[in-house]
């Protein structure tokens, strides 16, 4: 069989594609659930109405892609056992408390409070519900904290020893949980997420603004996501920074393949455009700007980095994947960083919502933040192979005693399956986002429905008056 | 000095029984929901389960959950050896999890999204008793890994198990509906309790039966002299309980038969512990030989002891919030 057809490659190809899959509904929805916790709160200060039908907008979108969430999430949770059992058994006493803390701590308190934040405002009334959103939303971010700690621990073990059946044991949970890349790692995603929210939430304010400058709901939307991006993206270039600077200090080797740097020295050149060559070891059509990587990564024009020639072959990451995903989303970010000032420019103008230039720049940087978050996560993710648990256990060595065909049949239905399922969902939210905000609601099939909606609704808008 | 191990044990056990009954009515309503005729009864059945189908589902994460933290050697045999069914079942769960939100979204594809969630459940359902069957039966080890082939779990035990879940599911399903409907729904709802009430105990005897002839262990443990004083009450108990349920579904539309129907899974559940405890692997690793160091199982265990009690408190909370019977056309769509 050939060696791209192995149940290795295969299942770290099923893990690549399910967790991708994953993972973008998750970032959407840390982000939304925060968004909508600001907007309730909003609306129960002010009373205006206009923040409640964006909160009612937003929440419909929140169901569909956190439900995708839900369910594509079940899929991982069993997917270390089926296709990863040598790992689970492995890093079980140390892993499995973080992910049933997950679970604990956030899972439960996500779905418990997720009915009453959906169908129950009439029935525990603002207050009450005002507190359900708060606890999705802080759901969300303990779901953060642990899977991400977890992840770290991958990448950056500490804390641990090894028992004689070969498993890896506890010495210090706090070691453990706040490994050393941990905090960078959760700070960077959690802003991935509130920033890939905000230009979701933006472009689809700045469609409608397109449409109908006077909609309120679309002014409010683009206006807030406008914030975010001034804000909290500049933030976000320091935090990957700092990021990136924990990584060298950990997975040195990770760093040279994100540079596509191969020999050990001073003054390397940071690369805008190179095409890595893992069997030649070297760079094809390099163009770069000479000194500056050293001078980003050590401060120093003089620093010197190891280069990927330092370690064994079979100890390196695949150079061109990490090296160009890693480009992608540096770029996204500084776009983000650009959008962000710009918007600063037309607000102080006083042409925020009558630019229609910057709105559909808007429109265009909508789903940049999802290539972000997946760029980003094939830069850690690829960049710290070959190993499953950084330097200690090789992915080789992670695999269940599984057989290719099994594999490969799993894969082919996982990738028919959510092709058809999520990509569906994915028409569905655009669907929704292409309704204007604050219209009647289009009525779905059944009248009882629709007209128990609509009765809710005026309801519920009264409320908000009479505050 | 606690027995970590057992006390974990427990507590996974007791997760995946709360797993089984609260995710059992929502998928029983899913396989019921071709059977309900109307497009009205299917949204007012839909709607009934919508808030709390997501918590329900939460518990089967934390069966898979903590048995990778607690008995990570017992989920790495078991993962590859459930691999098939278990895949299967996650399938199953996806495509009934967004049918609840797609169904109102997809605008002339609703059939569709009818049939998925049908389809879905009685999927997820048949796979997971099918997987019940298979860790019953036995489960081949060798050192620390699964030494069977992938098809090991079909047999026809698992078959047996495996309709009898979709029966019983169904059953929970519909006395879910007598307790939350009224009208022709709730009258429709009886009548599918009492079909699917007499398959269900047909089922719980004949998998009993069948279970005590898959391994001398099993005859010894119901049948040895004193020990079947203890263990001869359960068998007498759903007989009881099956009588009980029979006559509560005749009389008032309440909660009376929902409890009767958790009570017949919970005393299945005593029924298939007593066969099978001390083992996590049956009948090849004991709960000990398979559980996390203490360490683990110990800094696990404090935060579940606070979390735990919450957990329940806010659940319980959710379902209060949702109480009553339905009225048509409620809900947020």
């Amino acid at each position: 069989m050939p060696d791209f057809l192995s149940a290795e490659i295969l299942a770290r190809a099923q893990f690549a594609f399910t967790v991708s899959f994953h993972i973008v509904f998750p970032a959407f929805s840390i982000g939304l659930a925060s968004y909508l916790a600001v907007l309730e709160a909003l609306w129960l200060k002010t009373g205006d109405e206009a923040y409640l039908t964006t909160f009612r907008y937003w929440l419909k979108i929140f169901a569909v892609a956190f439900g995708m969430g839900v369910v594509s999430g079940i899929v991982m949770s069993y997917q270390f056992g089926t296709n990863w059992s040598v790992y689970a058994d492995k890093t079980g006493p140390v892993l499995g408390p973080l992910l049933g803390y997950e679970v604990l701590s956030a899972f439960f308190l996500e779905a418990g409070f997720l009915g009453i934040m959906l169908f129950g405002l009439e029935r525990v009334g603002k207050k009450l519900h005002f507190m359900a959103t708060l606890m999705v939303a802080v759901g969300t971010l303990f779901s953060a904290f642990w899977i991400l700690s977890v992840n770290s621990w991958m990448q950056t073990p500490a804390g641990y020893g090894i028992n004689e059946a070969g498993q890896f044991i506890v010495e210090d949970w706090w070691e453990v949980v706040f490994n050393p890349s941990f905090p960078y790692r959760l700070v960077h995603m959690t802003l991935a997420a509130y920033l890939t929210t905000a230009f979701v939430v933006g472009g689809v304010g700045a469609w409608h603004l397109l449409k109908d400058r006077s909609n309120r709901p679309a002014r409010i939307m683009f206006s807030m996501a406008m914030w975010m991006a001034l804000i909290v993206a500049p933030i976000q270039v320091i935090a990957g920074d700092m990021h990136g600077l924990n990584t060298l200090e950990h997975q040195p080797a990770k760093v040279a393949a994100m540079e596509g740097h191969w020999e050990t020295g001073s003054r390397v050149p940071l690369l805008l455009f190179a095409v890595p060559d893992n069997e030649a070891e070297t760079n094809h059509f390099e163009i770069g700007v000479p000194a500056l990587a050293s001078i980003i990564l050590k401060h120093d024009p003089d620093g010197v980095i190891r280069g990927l020639k330092d370690w064994p072959k079979e100890d390196r990451p695949p150079v061109f994947i990490v090296f160009w995903s890693f480009r992608i989303m540096v770029a996204i970010g500084f776009l983000m960083v650009g959008i962000g000032l710009w918007s600063l420019i037309a607000r102080a103008r006083g042409r925020l919502y009558e630019s229609p230039l910057l709105n559909k720049a808007a429109v265009l940087m909508a789903p940049s933040g999802f290539i972000a978050v997946l760029a980003g996560w094939v830069v850690t993710e690829v960049g710290r192979q070959p190993y499953t648990v950084y330097g200690l256990l090789r992915t080789a060595d992670s695999l269940s005693p599984v057989e290719a065909p099994a594999v490969a049949t799993s894969l082919a239905i996982f990738a028919v399956v959510y092709f058809i399922v999520f990509g569906t969902g994915v028409v569905y939210i655009l669907r929704q986002m292409a309704e204007r905000p604050g219209a009647p609601e289009h009525a779905p099939e059944g009248p009882t429905r629709a007209a128990a909606y609509t009765t809710d609704y005026v309801k519920l808008a009264e409320g908000g008056r009479h505050d | 000095m606690i027995d970590l191990p057992l006390l974990w044990a427990l507590l996974i056990a007791a997760s995946i029984l709360i797993y089984v009954i609260l995710d059992g009515f929502d998928l029983g309503i899913g396989i019921l929901f071709p059977f309900l005729e109307t497009d009205e009864d299917r949204d007012t059945a839909m709607n009934s389960v919508a808030p709390v189908w997501d918590g329900n589902e939460t518990w089967l994460v934390l069966g898979g959950g903590g048995l990778f933290a607690t008995f990570p050697l017992a989920y790495s045999v078991l993962m590859p050896a459930l691999y098939v069914p278990v895949l299967l079942m996650l399938l199953g769960l996806i495509f009934r999890g967004v049918a609840f939100e797609f169904r109102w979204k997809s605008r002339g594809h609703r059939k569709a999204w009818d049939h998925s969630f049908t389809i879905g459940s009685m999927v997820a359902a048949f796979c997971q008793g099918i997987a019940l069957g298979a860790f019953v039966q036995g489960i081949e080890v060798d050192g620390r890994a699964y030494a069977g082939g992938w098809w090991d779990w079909l047999t026809p035990f698992s078959l047996l198990t495996g309709l009898a879940l979709v029966i019983g599911y169904a059953l929970l399903g519909a006395t879910w509906l007598v307790m939350k409907t009224e009208g022709r729904l709730g009258l429709k709802a009886v009548r599918y309790a009492r079909v699917t009430m007499i398959g269900t105990v047909m089922f719980i005897a004949l998998i009993s039966l069948a279970t005590l002839s898959l391994d001398p262990r099993f005859m010894e443990i119901w049948t040895a002299w004193p020990a079947i004083l203890y263990v001869a009450p359960v068998p007498f108990a759903v007989a009881l309980l099956a009588f009980y349920l029979w006559r509560s579904l005749g009389r008032a539309m309440d909660h009376r038969p929902f409890l009767a129907t958790i009570g017949l899974f919970v005393l299945s559940f005593v029924g298939l512990g007593i066969s099978l405890f001390p083992y996590v692997v049956p009948l090849n690793i004991t709960i000990w030989d398979a559980a996390a160091p203490d360490k683990s199982l110990g800094f696990l265990m404090v935060g579940t002891a606070f979390l735990l009690p919450l957990i329940l408190g806010y659940t319980g909370y959710a379902y209060w919030v949702f109480r009553g019977k339905m009225k048509p056309g409620e809900g947020y769509h």
